[in-house]
């Protein structure tokens, strides 16, 4: 198979599956959950359910002040990295036309100088938080194979796509860049990169059951 | 519609600018330094170059035209150019039908092409030699 | 004409100066994409170079690569690269027929067996013994396989005999193959295009003449000096993309201000040509100076590479649908096996007993 033959596959077929994997995978890990339903509270309610929860969501997206500076790191790291990534993911114009030819919907692409940025801040912020995580005693007893493989998977895609147009061969480069992406949407529902769903549905069900409770979460 | 209602916008001087000359601005002084201290002389192909739409005649404007013209015919002509910079040629080969074959920018104190070639000139020696003789009968 | 002078002997003849000869060498060295430099040298090596015998056999093709060749920007170099080449054998451009044709081929082979050199342009097929193509009654693998054996080198002119080009496009009818498919044992130059640079052809053969050797080859057997960037690295249009300027569509300000065809689907980034710099139409323009993206001619199946109008970032499959259903089927699923682990859970519950005293 040559580049041209592989790099048609990737953008087919190939696609094709990892989308499938990840929509069916991803859908199913954030509903079952939900459908399982609870136990039935006998406990009188003290308050509503979907208020607390959804402020949850909001509330817990927000920068929590009162933190030990190792908290702070953790934060900020995790912070940059999330915001790097889905700049990156979002407003690269290449990104867009991805979208727009499937979906037929878009939205203003950001100048690539300030993507780069974005990308290149969230590599190092992922660098720094396996630092943190290999040198912190807690952190390295408590991570296993999965932490490690998800970093992995989810540092390929910003490092080849940073390097897309520095490459001497651009072909070879994307070919690259659009395996790792299709490696990532495979893994998500397998691993626990399937939180950037369910990490809302727990959210608010912790909001919920406070709020049931007439706490604050 | 007619040709009158078409509007027409003039371009600013940027507009098309990506930068190709002043690179080759700098690359033609420091070639231009190289022939003045060590007497090496350089060549540019312009035909190799991704020159924007309109950068040529840049070029051509911010090198200007010097003393030295000459034109050589030899299947189509060549046009050889000091520009304002004594030392940098611009040498334009032609073929006979009048389209650019070579676009050469050469740095040297005579560009090569207008040297007599030694086989050229063994050639015309012994032309001049059957004629001597000729003339000698 | 005699076959074994040199060029510089058959140059005397014709009264032409090794001043104008060192005219055309600076320009072959420039359309080689050589240092400008290297002329001299080259004036040097071809004059004493002797002519080769060329045999040129056209398959599966629409003469468009002979078009590109014999109607090129500089007649008069072709035609001394012609004076350089002993064309023995092409059918769209020589004057015999018939037997006559065939015989002309014939005594090529056999009288510079070994040394010939043998250009192809066009597919060909093998489906059905190959009887979709036949040139004098013999099928085109059958006469490829032929002349083959006695040359020196094969140049597959055009991305037809490169890699199969639009006969070889889906489904293929004919079996269209490339020559580098049929023939394995001898050196292949692949001058890809659709059709391919005429200069580029006539820069691989002056090389040969030059160096007497193929010129330094990439993984798809096309001449690096002019395959070994792709049309987006020397475009003058890259600070476009580099800037993130894109054309939308095809009449707006962006299309008018000359900004990057990327988005319109322009394949410059994974193709290798030299289009961005040596240009078409004696140095006039190219695709993309002409306001549409490049098609990717020059490489391997671009005619089944998805759309031409198809981003390279987007799918060259509709995956929406796709999507969807993926969605939908998820659902399902999660509805179903929830309601079964619901039972589970209900049936768990069930069988719990009430502990008695005798338990204790």
């Amino acid at each position: 198979m040559n580049q041209h033959a592989l790099l048609f596959f990737l953008r087919g077929q190939g696609l094709k599956f990892a989308v499938i994997v990840f929509t069916f995978g991803l859908i199913y890990r954030l509903l079952h959950p939900v459908l399982l339903g609870r136990k039935k509270n006998l406990a009188a309610p003290r308050g509503g359910e979907w208020g607390p929860g959804m402020r949850t969501i909001w509330h817990r997206s927000l920068f929590p002040v009162r933190l030990t500076p190792r908290g702070h790191f953790i934060i900020i790291a995790g912070y940059i990295f999330h915001l790097g990534f889905l700049i990156t993911l979002l407003f690269l114009s290449q990104h867009i036309e991805l979208v727009k030819n499937t979906f037929g919907i878009y939205w203003p692409a950001l100048p690539p100088g300030a993507i780069s940025i974005a990308a290149v801040l969230s590599i190092a912020a992922l660098a720094a938080l396996f630092v943190h995580r290999i040198t912190d005693p807690v952190k390295r007893l408590i991570s296993d194979f999965q932490d490690y493989l998800v970093w992995v998977l989810t540092l390929l895609p910003l490092l080849t796509g940073l390097a897309l147009d520095m490459a001497a061969d651009y072909q070879r480069m994307l070919i690259v860049h659009i395996i790792s992406v299709e490696l990532l949407l495979i893994a998500i529902p397998f691993t626990k990169l399937a939180h950037m769903l369910t990490t809302f549905s727990s959210r608010w069900y912790n909001g919920a059951i406070a709020g049931y409770k007439g706490v604050k979460a | 519609m007619s040709p009158q209602s078409i509007p027409i916008h003039a371009l600013t001087e940027e507009a098309h600018s990506i930068g190709n000359i002043r690179a080759l601005l700098t690359e033609i002084a420091s070639l231009l330094d190289k022939l003045d201290r060590n007497n090496e002389s350089g060549m540019i192909d312009l035909n190799s170059l991704p020159l924007a739409p309109g950068e040529y005649e840049k070029l051509r404007l911010a090198l200007g035209r010097g003393e030295v013209s000459a034109r050589i015919d030899a299947i189509g002509p060549s046009e050889i150019i000091e520009t304002h910079y004594p030392g940098v040629w611009w040498v334009t080969h032609y073929n006979v039908e009048g389209d650019i074959v070579a676009d050469l920018l050469e740095i040297a104190t005579i560009p090569e092409i207008i040297k007599s070639q030694p086989e050229d000139m063994h050639a015309g020696l012994a032309r001049l030699r059957t004629r001597l003789s000729e003339v000698a009968e | 004409m005699k076959d074994h002078e040199t060029l510089s002997e058959r140059l005397a003849e014709q009264g032409i100066s090794r001043r104008a000869f060192l005219k055309f060498c600076t320009a072959l060295a420039s359309l080689m994409a050589l240092p400008p430099e290297s002329a001299a040298a080259m004036a040097q090596a071809l004059a004493k170079s002797l002519r080769p015998s060329v045999i040129w056999l056209s398959f599966q093709e629409c003469t468009g690569c002979t078009e590109s060749l014999t109607r090129s920007y500089t007649p008069t170099l072709e035609s001394l690269i012609f004076d350089m080449i002993s064309l023995d054998y092409h059918h769209t451009l020589q004057a015999a027929s018939g037997f006559a044709a065939e015989k002309s081929r014939e005594d090529a082979m056999k009288n510079f067996y070994g040394k010939y050199l043998l250009v192809v342009d066009g597919s060909i097929p093998i489906n059905g013994g190959g009887v979709y193509s036949t040139i004098a009654g013999r099928t085109n693998l059958d006469l490829l396989q032929e002349t083959a054996k006695g040359a020196a080198a094969i140049i597959a002119v055009g991305t037809c005999s490169s890699f199969g080009g639009i006969p070889n496009a889906r489904p293929n009818p004919t079996g269209a193959v490339a020559v580098s498919d049929i023939v394995r044992d001898k050196p292949i130059v692949n001058i890809s295009g659709c059709p391919p640079i005429p200069s580029v052809i006539t820069g691989v053969l002056a090389h040969y003449l030059t160096f007497g050797t193929l010129p330094d080859l990439d993984d798809l057997n096309r001449p690096r000096s002019y395959y070994g960037t792709t049309i987006h690295d020397r475009c003058y249009r890259r600070p476009f993309y580099d800037q993130g300027k894109f054309a939308k569509t095809f009449d707006d300000e962006g299309a008018k201000n000359g900004w990057c065809l990327f988005e319109l689907g322009c394949k410059g980034p994974t193709t290798h040509n030299a289009c961005a710099t040596t240009k078409w139409n004696g140095g006039t323009s190219f695709p993309i100076e002409s306001g549409h993206g490049c098609l990717g001619c020059s490489e391997p199946h671009f005619w089944d590479a998805g759309s031409f109008y198809t981003p390279l970032s987007a799918p060259v499959v509709n995956i929406e649908a796709t999507t969807l259903g993926a969605a939908i089927a998820g659902a399902g699923v999660a509805v179903a096996m929830s309601s079964l682990d619901r039972n589970k859970i209900h049936r768990a519950q069930q069988a719990h007993e009430i502990m008695s005293v005798k338990d204790l």
